[in-house]
């Protein structure tokens, strides 16, 4: 009974089609379609507040040259890129003290508690920072028993600056962990037998050595930050828009999906156009 | 590094390296201690002083017919979710594992980018899809959407364990004359049961959480957090709360699971 040798190849093979197949089939067809199908529509007209499948440049001369997509996209982008360089300044020392300073039990407590945040509701955590910056809420409370003004920051940029960091800084201080953990420690050690100060061996041992890591981490904040709708929405008070608030609107009440889709184009072409820089800036420079 | 550790300035230093941290630290978790805290208070407007102990507006949200809606739309997707993302994900790091070809960094580019691209972006292009296919509305619409975003989660997770399987183990088991199904069946997949139980726990709390893209393609049929997004643009209501204390008790208890259930495997092994 024993299988010629093609039977078995032929057997081989079935197996390795049937185990490839549902991953390709389920992304192809619920997430790259998808995509792809949003591409498309970019080119598709509206009449009567109906879709009609065309090929048509109106929607992207539209939103290109509207004046309230130009100051929309140098928004979002302005504002994420400071979010992230924000985020990234702001955990450094947090991940620093982290990865260097304390005992391993502490490290593994502390970043086990970093990761609670991805599990809670994000807009529940931006209800939470609502409440805090309320006109009469607990900052301002704070502020007037000191005896100081209080702070307008809900509906202003500011407002969605405190969305972004509570979106992204678990995340930057998690990424830069891992890239401080990765960093020599003879490399350090060395450089505090030369009597390189500590401040001198973060500068110009550490942060070099820990590159790649951190810009990853600055990168992954701005991804998270250009995309989010939540913060600018809730906290930004839409005040002034997004990119991701001006997407929401064309679908939700403008039914106007062709423009739409052509907003997320941009904005898929910018993260890419971003990400490939970063990348090609935390690797080039290495290569002495 | 001992004989620098006593100079003043060091000592300076690590005291404001950990003062910061501390001040990090509120930031990150106060909005979710303000959330749990507020869950309990009986007073309407969350403010100081504290009003007193109140179950109310856990009362509230469980007699609000759409909130219980919502929350059993959110269980039935994450029910559904979390065995097919798992499946799928298993199955993709299995290929990685196993097999070389022609087109594999295509085939794992495909199996692992979803969660990079934005839920805004993903849920405008979900819904003019499925609406296009007559699937948007619907719950398996949701669940094919969070399939997509969870089953690259799975993989990793399953990916990092199948790296400790040797690849000698199942050639062991093709020479004893096992084919290639029963070798999956008895020796891959109880040596991954672990990681498979985790990334199940782990892709259920990752549906169950998701707003973005079902709040774009659920239309009637709304979930738990969908319900939340709805009511934030409401007025305040301490009731958000309630609901974000429940969801994060059952997210939690999932991840804790996730956790000690790989921990108890990583132990085995030595």
């Amino acid at each position: 009974m024993s299988k010629t040798h093609a039977s078995y190849r032929a057997d081989k093979r079935r197996f390795a089609v049937l185990i490839g197949a549902p991953s390709l089939i389920w992304q192809l067809v619920f997430f790259l379609l998808p995509l792809l199908f949003l591409v498309m529509m970019t080119f598709w007209s509206v009449r009567n507040f109906r879709l009609q499948p065309d090929f048509t440049l109106a929607n992207w001369k539209m939103i290109l040259n509207a004046g309230f997509f130009q100051s929309a996209y140098l928004y979002t982008f302005a504002i994420s890129i400071f979010a992230a360089a924000v985020a990234a300044v702001a955990a450094f020392p947090v991940a620093y003290l982290i990865s260097f300073r304390l005992a391993p039990a502490a490290q593994r407590m502390l970043i086990g508690l970093l990761v609670i945040p991805f599990f809670t509701s994000l807009p529940v955590r931006v209800y939470s920072m609502q409440i805090f910056f309320s006109p009469s809420g607990l900052i301002n409370s704070v502020l007037a028993g000191l005896g100081l003004s209080p702070v307008t920051v809900l509906n202003t940029p500011v407002g969605a600056l405190v969305g972004y960091l509570t979106l992204t800084i678990p995340l930057v201080i998690l990424l830069q962990i891992f890239a401080l953990n990765g960093v020599d420690r003879q490399l350090v050690e060395a450089a505090y037998n030369l009597r390189c100060g500590k401040f001198k061996t973060v500068i110009s041992i550490i942060i070099p050595s820990a590159r790649v890591g951190l810009v990853v981490s600055f990168a992954l904040a701005f991804v998270f930050a250009f995309g989010d709708y939540i913060s600018p929405q809730f906290l930004g008070g839409s005040n002034p828009p997004t990119l991701s608030i001006l997407m929401a609107d064309q679908v939700k009440s403008g039914n106007h999906w062709p423009r739409a889709s052509v907003v997320a184009m941009t904005m898929i072409f910018t993260l890419m156009a971003m990400m490939g820089i970063l990348l090609k800036f935390a690797y080039g420079r290495s290569a002495k | 590094m001992s004989r620098r550790t006593g100079s003043m300035g060091d000592i300076l230093a690590l005291l404001s390296l950990r003062g910061w941290a501390i001040v990090v630290f509120a930031f990150i978790f106060a909005p979710i201690v303000s959330m749990a805290a507020f869950s309990f208070n009986a007073d309407r407007f969350p403010s100081l002083p504290w009003a007193g102990f109140s179950l109310t507006w856990y009362e509230q949200v469980f007699a609000d017919p759409m909130i219980r809606r919502g929350l059993v739309n959110s269980l039935v997707v994450a029910l559904a979710v979390a065995p097919l993302s798992t499946a799928i994900g298993f199955l993709a790091a299995y290929v990685d594992y196993r097999f070389q070809f022609f087109g594999k960094r295509l085939y794992m580019a495909l199996a692992s980018l979803p969660p990079t691209v934005p839920v805004v972006i993903m849920g405008v292009a979900m819904l003019t899809f499925q609406g296009r296919i007559g699937l948007s509305g619907t719950l398996f619409g949701i669940i094919a959407a969070h399939v997509v975003i969870s089953a690259p989660f799975a993989m990793v997770l399953i990916r990092m364990r199948l790296a400790d399987l040797g690849t000698d183990i199942e050639a062991a088991a093709w020479n004893l004359g096992a084919g290639p199904w029963a070798t999956l069946r008895e020796v891959v997949i109880p040596f991954c049961a672990p990681a498979i139980l985790a990334s199940i726990f782990i892709t259920a709390a990752v549906s169950f959480d998701e707003f973005m893209i079902a709040w774009f393609i659920s239309g009637q049929n709304e979930t738990l957090p969908v319900r939340v997004l709805a009511l934030l643009q409401g007025q305040v209501s301490p009731r958000i709360n309630a609901i974000g204390t429940l969801v994060f008790t059952t997210s939690m208890l999932l991840v804790i699971l996730a956790q000690a259930l790989t921990f108890r495997s990583k132990a085995g092994r030595r």
